[in-house]
């Protein structure tokens, strides 16, 4: 499989007074195309900065990363917003919908970036509302819908562009059993079907049934990183 | 993309924005319709003024000052020779000033004798009730001056004067006729008579004061007389409109600046309570002068917005106004304000009503984009907690 991340002695720190917090120390890893990975820790262990830099909406304090063969570090603000638009897609733990926006224009937001034909743009938000099943609320607003309908509107909104990587932060923290399940079926089948990476940042145990690779942190550093056997 | 994303945001944001959009529509319309009353009234202020006082301009004989009634009675001379073929093909008249003295009811009052040809045309002055050939004095007051000193048509006035020579004279006037106009420079404290008669009994065949001419552009030099043209006769005129008009313009600005302060607060409101959805989308691949860009529509859409809704009530309004004026509610002649009806015609051009537009358009713009550039130092991780960057990102 193509290798789409590289990570080579990574390390992240903060100020805080006058001292400086590591969030992140001696980093190796790779990702290749297709795998659906779990960055397991417990809180304020590194895995949040990690999918932020590798979404290079941060960057590391030293170390290398490469992105689908681009260093992060050195991407201005307008490439690096490019690669975000084109190749990445980001699941959040609070949904982050666009409160006034419709189901239908939250999926289409990202389409817009990229200067969709309003046919394109149609067609490819009705298919990721499609394999999210919501297509009998596309006119619905963010407050009308359930937390785990709002988790699908937004995995749906990372998918719509097809990217070639989907970085989710806690995408079930905020929901209950049921939901969390359907979420992760609904995810580890996009994977499969279409080849998209998926890079997970969670704690929650239901996650790890689902991910081929378990990468576990503790404080910054990794602690394990093993082939598990995914749902 | 920008366009269409902000139009989805403020659409979504409800009651809001249409209450700051009508509040902005309402500064469009207050300040069109103030304006457009001071057009107005200055446009019938000057045609009042040049049909009933000024005509073209005026030759002043060289001692004549208005604001200094001692000088009225050494303010006479002979009109000049080319003049007088003017007034003979009624191009110019001429008049006479002398100061008086009336005793309505048995009260004294000084006044402004004035002698006019009662032949002219050349001013809305209604002459033709002047009857020089009459053994009595006849005269013309005005409506307002008239309603002082509690006098009608038909009755008389005794009239005191003072000849070239310092003799004094009396005798009883007949009030021909009493004519209404809003200029107050031919009816304030002035009896009308006709000039021959008044040039009689001061001894003064031939001479005159003013000598007041049809044509814009004559302006000859003649010995003697010195040549007053529009924009200086109207000057007093036109600085006390401006005088009004600045201070009706504190109603506007306090307005437009209630306006764009609701939209100022909207905007900072808006870069603090929306910094997650910023960060989404700086996730989404949105750059920070995309977002900028789109905050700023936002806030700037407003003012189009505020140009429709304005153009919903305000153009009927305004055109109600334009027909049937505005009642200004008080009596105009107690301003002491010429031309001034009891009703306000306003007058909208286009270059008022476009004005006006880009003025509040630009402001609104100005406005909107000072709390955006807060943005730009917003840093996509801090976004997404909801938190404002400190420091300045690159």
């Amino acid at each position: 499989m193509n290798k789409l991340i590289e990570m080579k002695n990574v390390m992240k720190k903060y100020p805080m007074g006058k001292t400086d917090f590591v969030a992140l120390e001696n980093i190796d890893l790779k990702f290749s195309e297709g795998e659906f990975t779990g960055i397991v820790g417990p809180s304020g262990s590194g895995k949040t900065t990690i999918l932020n830099i590798i979404g290079s909406l941060d960057s590391q304090s030293s170390g290398d990363v490469l992105v689908m063969g681009k260093q992060i570090a050195k991407l201005s603000n307008t490439k690096s917003a490019r690669l975000r638009s084109q190749k990445i897609g980001f699941i959040f733990q609070t949904y982050n919908l666009l409160p006034v926006y419709t189901v239908f224009e939250n999926v289409e937001f990202p389409l817009l970036l990229l200067n969709m034909s309003k046919e394109k743009r149609k067609i490819l938000v009705n298919e990721a509302l499609k394999w999210v099943g919501l297509t009998d609320k596309i006119k619905s607003k963010p407050a009308q819908l359930s937390g785990g309908e709002c988790q699908r509107v937004a995995i749906a909104r990372a998918i719509v562009k097809e990217p070639k990587l989907v970085l989710a932060d806690e995408p079930t923290a905020n929901l209950d059993a049921e939901n969390s399940h359907n979420i992760l079926k609904m995810m580890k089948k996009i994977n499969e079907e279409t080849g998209t990476t998926f890079i997970f940042a969670t704690h929650d145990a239901k996650v790890i049934k689902y991910i081929t690779r378990k990468i576990t942190l503790l404080d910054g550093s990794i602690a394990q990183d093993e082939i598990v056997s995914g749902g | 993309m920008v366009t269409k994303l902000a139009l989805r945001n403020i659409f979504g944001s409800g009651l809001r924005t249409w209450l700051n959009i009508f509040i902005l529509s309402l500064s469009y319309f207050v300040i069109i319709a103030l304006q457009g009353f001071f057009v107005g009234w200055q446009e019938d202020a000057t045609r009042e003024m040049k049909e009933w006082d000024l005509a073209g301009g005026q030759y002043w004989q060289q001692s004549y000052d208005p604001y200094d009634p001692f000088t009225l009675d050494d303010s006479h001379g002979p009109t000049p020779k080319e003049l007088q073929e003017k007034i003979k093909k009624d191009k110019a008249i001429s008049i006479l000033l002398t100061p008086a003295t009336i005793y309505p009811k048995g009260r004294m009052r000084n006044i402004v004798l004035k002698g006019i040809d009662p032949q002219q045309k050349l001013l809305k002055i209604p002459t033709k009730h002047l009857r020089s050939d009459e053994d009595e004095i006849s005269c013309l007051i005005g409506s307002e001056f008239a309603k002082k000193i509690d006098i009608k048509e038909g009755e008389y006035l005794v009239l005191r004067w003072r000849d070239k020579n310092g003799v004094y004279d009396a005798e009883d006037v007949k009030i021909a006729h009493i004519f209404h106009t809003t200029v107050l420079t031919v009816e304030s404290n002035q009896i009308w008579i006709p000039l021959s008669q008044l040039q009689e009994m001061l001894d003064l065949p031939g001479e005159v004061t003013i000598i007041t001419m049809k044509d814009e552009n004559y302006n000859k030099q003649f010995q003697g007389w010195t040549y007053r043209n529009l924009d200086f006769l109207l000057a007093d005129l036109k600085n006390m409109i401006k005088a009004k008009t600045v201070g009706s313009s504190i109603i506007y600005f306090l307005l437009l600046f209630l306006a764009v302060l609701a939209i100022f607060d909207t905007q900072i409101l808006s870069i603090f309570r929306r910094r997650k959805e910023m960060g989404t989308m700086m996730a989404m691949g949105m750059t920070r002068p995309k977002i900028i860009q789109l905050f700023t529509t936002e806030g700037a859409l407003h003012a189009v917005f505020a140009i429709f809704m304005g153009a919903i009530y305000g153009i009927p309004l305004l055109n109600y106004f334009e027909k049937v004026g505005m009642n200004i509610g008080m009596d105009a002649k107690e301003w002491g304000l010429s031309g001034l009806e009891d009703a306000l015609y306003p007058v909208y051009g286009w270059k008022l009503v476009l004005g006006t537009i880009i003025f509040v358009f630009l402001t609104v713009i100005i406005v909107s984009y000072l709390p955006t550039r807060k943005i730009s130092r917003l840093k996509p991780t801090d976004a997404l907690r909801g938190k404002m960057t400190k420091k300045k990102v690159d």
